[in-house]
């Protein structure tokens, strides 16, 4: 607990430093490392076509059964993470759904595979995380950053994925910090590496159609990435917030 | 029964007129335009032939010159008329391309619309879904319909799961033209690259 303390505030010290340089005079997000960003993608980019792609491809054969299942036991995993902000973030209610819906799912549905938990009632909610329970705080994002392997984040993003491994993930906690008999590092980085490779394939048809109408890739990423995430932090599943973009009031027709 | 007469004929106008704005709400349009689509998609016709079709429903349906100028964003007005008038150009036939080349991947799109909210004379905002396949997730689409010509409703930006197309597609050319130094010559040269690919 001490540790995640003494993380959380150097690096909410780190955001206040790059805080006012964080944001442009039209509310966007500025991208203060732009040169070693775009970098770091082009790496990342050569790192999916010859990786993640030919390697989700090929989990897009599975059958699909396969593939839920191993989408829901992750899914599942992710609760470690999402109940710990549910609470920070004041949200008692999904707290203890998830709560019950990973104890469940980890029991009667065999590790996460199968999804029992909603059919009796305890629906899925979205995920939650440290970067977003930084944002209900009132942090700003800060500068826009593309980690290497691990993709598009902030400033605030990156902090609170310090925090995941710095005590406030349990699966992180018991596997690479603390082998047991049972679970040891390697499946944590597998475990990561599955869900990146899930996400990919779900969304093969979406990235090759953004990558072939975008004339700038990685600006377009850039911005769905930042949209996301205020969306994530704001829950604004129901209202969209990026309609309320007061540019379509100026236009002069 | 001059008066009768008029009256029924006022009534049957007035009945046309009903039906006829009814027919133009936003949720009827994006429901007859996703319809549309959709049968095009899901025809035998050939890729080619898709695009074409696609094409003229996005020119028909898309307030193309209001994107054009909406994804310009701070730079719209340091645009002179001449580079206003090829901007919108070469925006059309960019957008016309990147849009149909989006779409004719999908075979099964079906739109459902849920609900619309009024957000003022200018703007109605249509909430619809794109039912899940086995193959994809349920997606939710929101549409931005420009209603100021209530007659002659027009998308300006499609959100998908939150993220607005034309948001991302203003910070885009945002970004190419201040890596230029702004000089939005950089951002038609671009434009030009990819129409002519």
């Amino acid at each position: 607990m001490k540790r995640i303390l003494t993380t959380l505030l150097t690096l909410m010290l780190i955001q206040s430093l790059v805080a006012q340089k964080a944001t442009s005079d039209d509310g966007d997000a500025k991208d203060c490392f732009e040169s070693l960003n775009r970098a770091t993608f082009a790496f990342n980019m050569g790192l999916d076509k010859a990786i993640f792609k030919p390697v989700s491809k090929g989990y897009r054969m599975l059958p699909s059964q396969i593939r839920t299942g191993t989408s829901n036991a992750l899914n599942n995993l992710s609760n470690l993470i999402t109940v710990p902000n549910n609470i920070l973030q004041g949200d008692f209610r999904s707290a203890a759904n998830n709560s019950v819906r990973f104890i469940i799912n980890t029991t009667i549905g065999i590790v996460g595979i199968f999804d029992p938990a909603n059919s009796i009632g305890f629906e899925k909610s979205d995920k939650e995380d440290f970067g977003q329970t930084l944002g209900v705080m009132g942090v700003g994002e800060g500068c826009y950053l593309v980690l290497p392997v691990l993709g598009p984040s902030t400033v605030r993003d990156t902090v609170g994925s310090l925090v995941s491994i710095s005590g406030g993930d349990a699966w992180y906690n018991i596997t690479v910090k603390n082998d047991t008999n049972y679970v040891n590092e390697s499946d944590y980085y597998f475990s990561k590496g599955l869900s990146g490779v899930d996400f990919r394939a779900k969304n093969l048809e979406a990235f090759d159609a953004m990558e072939k109408s975008s004339i700038d890739l990685y600006a377009t990423v850039r911005s769905l990435y930042l949209q996301d995430r205020k969306k994530k932090i704001n829950n604004s599943n129901d209202k969209t917030e990026a309609m309320e973009d007061g540019d379509w009031d100026t236009l002069e027709n | 029964m001059k008066i009768l007469k008029n009256f029924v004929v006022s009534i049957v106008i007035l009945f046309f007129l009903i039906n006829n704005s009814w027919s133009k709400t936003a949720s009827e349009f994006i429901n007859s335009l996703s319809s549309e689509a959709s049968n095009i998609l899901s025809s035998k016709l050939s890729e080619d032939e898709k695009i074409i079709r696609l094409k003229e429903i996005g020119e028909q349906s898309v307030d193309i010159e209001g994107v054009a100028l909406y994804t310009l964003g701070k730079y719209r007005k340091t645009l002179n008329d001449s580079q206003k008038k090829q901007y919108k150009e070469l925006f059309r036939n960019y957008f016309l391309k990147s849009f149909s080349g989006r779409l004719v991947g999908y075979t099964d799109a079906k739109i459902a619309v849920l609900s619309e909210e009024i957000k003022n004379e200018k703007y109605t905002i249509v909430y619809s879904k794109l039912i899940g396949t086995s193959e994809r997730p349920e997606v939710k689409i929101d549409w931005r319909v420009y209603t100021k010509d209530p007659e002659n409703p027009l998308i300006r930006d499609l959100v998908i799961e939150g993220l607005s197309l034309a948001r991302t597609q203003k910070e885009e050319f945002n970004s190419i033209i201040a890596n230029n130094d702004g000089n939005i010559e950089a951002l038609f040269e671009n434009l030009n690259k990819f129409i002519e690919n």
